[in-house]
């Protein structure tokens, strides 16, 4: 187990070079000079060039490169352009409330996408199973960000039970939660029903059933644990995807986390915000992977101990 | 190797064994017809509802669904707050939204193909290169890396095709290269490698035939995913030009009269859902008939 943990640390970090590396020549191919951008449109040329050597834009791409790299072995991630504040004090600022959303909807997900799977797999193909799919394939369908104008249509426009916008309350988590958690419920909800009847299916529950335990007894039982490690491995993946949900949902509720704080930094081309925004969410995708096979190792001895995968 | 991400669609089980006969054929004849029908009024939009999406009207804005406009037509899905009708511009937005689905789907498949073939006929460097960048790409959710790019540089249809291929291409490769991994144990490709047929030959009239199925219900399944980020791109103001008619873009303006006129919103957002709920439906109707077949 040590041995696996350390081989997926070693891709994590190789991943992590990756990415910086991406952002990097992403930013550096993209029109527009920083310095100019930074400036705004009343800047002499003199200025511009004077910012530019400050910032070391006038070195070979190759040398800004490497130093680049040293300041993000130093977690420095350079200057925010828009407030001259450090680009990952202003990213840690807003990470709390993009954790918060994230993982109040992952809860809900796994909740309600779990126990419709269960009992929709009591009983394969029947009427609340079809039921269940239908409404799966629905909320995957349907876009995020208008299922959040339509609930905010709802419920605080016709209702007026539930704010908008805004945070800091539970009132105000409510809305932009169940938007986020919508598309999720249904991605849960269908693989955990595919791996469900597949278990239903085994030997040992033909036998427990024979036994004369109910298709629920034998689903709860016996089935779920043996079934539960892909459902672990979706969940682990999805709350990755789901971040970048948040990124949309955010703006449509101006929650005040990563999400808003992407999108305005991109619109005024604050690219120190948008490259240290990013790569801190690359870093919790690659962290939620190296739990979630650990997590699924735990579950499972035949990952343990190297056996059969 | 495990491959996490969006090809979690790929694997689940698509319609129940003991389903009906009637029901296999409602479920696939009603989607059909609906993405068909979207697929005309694609073609032929502005011949069904003329639209200019720069005219402004202000007499007629905000008219509610079914209100008769100043010059005596009936505004069916009302009007938008500068006077354009709401009908004319779903009819157009569906032209953006297909034409950015196609272009990028087409992308897609085709550099998922000419990467994943190779890499799984040859494996070995190719192979572990290709799966090194897939894990890379993937660290960054799509949506994320499809914003950064198409914020980065001008806006633009070729832009937003672009951002929106660099995760896409994704799940196309991994199904080309698992798909080929396969069929290359199989003996009619050892006949052909045996009798000297160059690789390139093998790869296109041994191996590619077997990758069709799968691959046209991955791409009914990528084509829903990719529009709902074409819509999310514009949606956020990072998409199409603000001249160019998207569902996005729509649904967005209409946030602000929400309290108002409600339909500008609700109306762009029902067609956006619909088109998405039956492409997945149909790509899960192929993904269960190609999951015994080809795949393995």
């Amino acid at each position: 187990m040590a041995g696996m943990i350390a081989r997926r640390l070693a891709l994590g970090i190789f991943v992590l070079w990756g990415a910086v590396t991406l952002m990097f020549f992403l930013i550096r191919v993209a029109p527009g000079d920083p310095a100019a951008t930074m400036l705004g449109p009343d800047a002499t040329l003199e200025e511009i060039e004077a910012l530019r050597g400050r910032l070391g834009l006038d070195r070979p791409v190759a040398l800004q490169y490497l130093s680049y790299l040293g300041q993000l072995l130093t977690l420095d991630f350079g200057v925010s352009a828009r407030s001259n504040l450090s680009a990952l004090d202003l990213v840690l600022s807003r990470l709390p409330a993009t954790m918060q959303l994230t993982l109040s909807s992952a809860t809900i997900a796994v909740i309600v996408g779990l126990s419709l799977s269960l009992a929709g797999s009591r009983r394969p193909d029947g009427v609340l199973d079809r039921v269940f799919s239908v409404i799966s394939i629905c909320f995957q369908g349907m876009p995020t960000f208008w299922v959040g104008i339509m609930l905010i249509l709802l419920f605080s426009l016709r209702l007026r039970i539930l704010p908008s916008y805004g945070a800091g309350s539970l009132r105000n988590l409510v809305l932009p939660a169940v938007t986020l958690a919508l598309p999720f419920v249904a991605i849960i909800a269908r693989i955990s029903r595919a791996t469900f009847t597949e278990a239903m299916r085994e030997p040992y529950i033909q036998t427990a059933l024979s036994k004369g335990l109910t298709s629920g007894q034998a689903l709860r039982g016996h089935a779920f644990r043996n079934a539960v490690g892909p459902v672990v491995t979706i969940i682990g993946l999805q709350i990755g995807t789901m971040i970048g949900g948040a990124v949309v949902v955010e703006n449509v509720f101006a929650w005040p986390g990563l999400g808003t704080l992407i999108v305005g930094s991109v619109a005024n081309r604050d690219y120190a915000v948008v490259q240290a925004a990013v790569l801190i969410i690359a870093l919790f995708v690659l962290a939620l992977t190296l739990i979630t096979d650990i997590a699924n190792a735990w579950l499972d001895p035949r990952i343990r101990t190297g056996g059969v995968s | 190797m495990r491959f996490p991400g969006n090809t979690g669609k790929a694997v689940q089980r698509g319609t129940p064994r003991t389903a009906t006969r009637v029901f296999k054929k409602w479920t696939v004849a009603v989607p059909g017809m609906i993405v068909a029908i979207y697929l005309l009024v694609a073609l032929f939009g502005p011949v069904i509802a003329p639209y200019d999406p720069v005219a402004t009207n202000l007499t007629d804005r905000l008219l509610c669904p079914g209100c008769e406009t100043s010059s005596g037509s009936i505004a069916w899905l009302g009007t938008d707050a500068t006077g354009r009708d709401m009908f004319g511009q779903i009819v157009a937005g569906t032209r953006t939204s297909v034409l950015i689905g196609s272009l990028t789907v087409s992308l897609c498949a085709l550099v998922g193909l000419i990467i994943g073939l190779p890499a799984g006929y040859f494996g070995g460097l190719a192979d572990l290169a290709l799966s090194r960048v897939i894990d890379i790409l993937i660290a960054f959710p799509s949506i994320v890396l499809a914003i950064v790019v198409a914020g980065l540089f001008p806006r633009g249809l070729g832009v937003v095709v672009v951002a929106l291929s660099l995760s896409g291409w994704v799940s196309f490769a991994r199904l080309s290269r698992s798909a080929t991994m396969s069929t290359k144990e199989r003996e009619w490709v050892a006949a052909a490698r045996v009798m000297g047929v160059p690789a390139r030959s093998v790869l296109v009239r041994h191996v590619l035939p077997f990758l069709a199925g799968p691959m046209v219900a991955l791409i009914a399944l990528e084509f829903g995913l990719i529009i709902l980020g074409e819509a999310g791109l514009s949606f956020l103001g990072i998409g199409l030009p603000a001249s160019t008619v998207s569902w996005g873009q729509s649904i967005a303006s209409g946030k602000e009269y929400l309290a108002t006129a409600w339909w500008i919103s609700a109306f762009p957002g029902i067609a956006l859902a619909l088109l998405v709920i039956m492409v997945g439906l149909l790509g899960d109707q192929l993904n269960s008939r190609y999951q015994r077949g080809g795949s393995r």
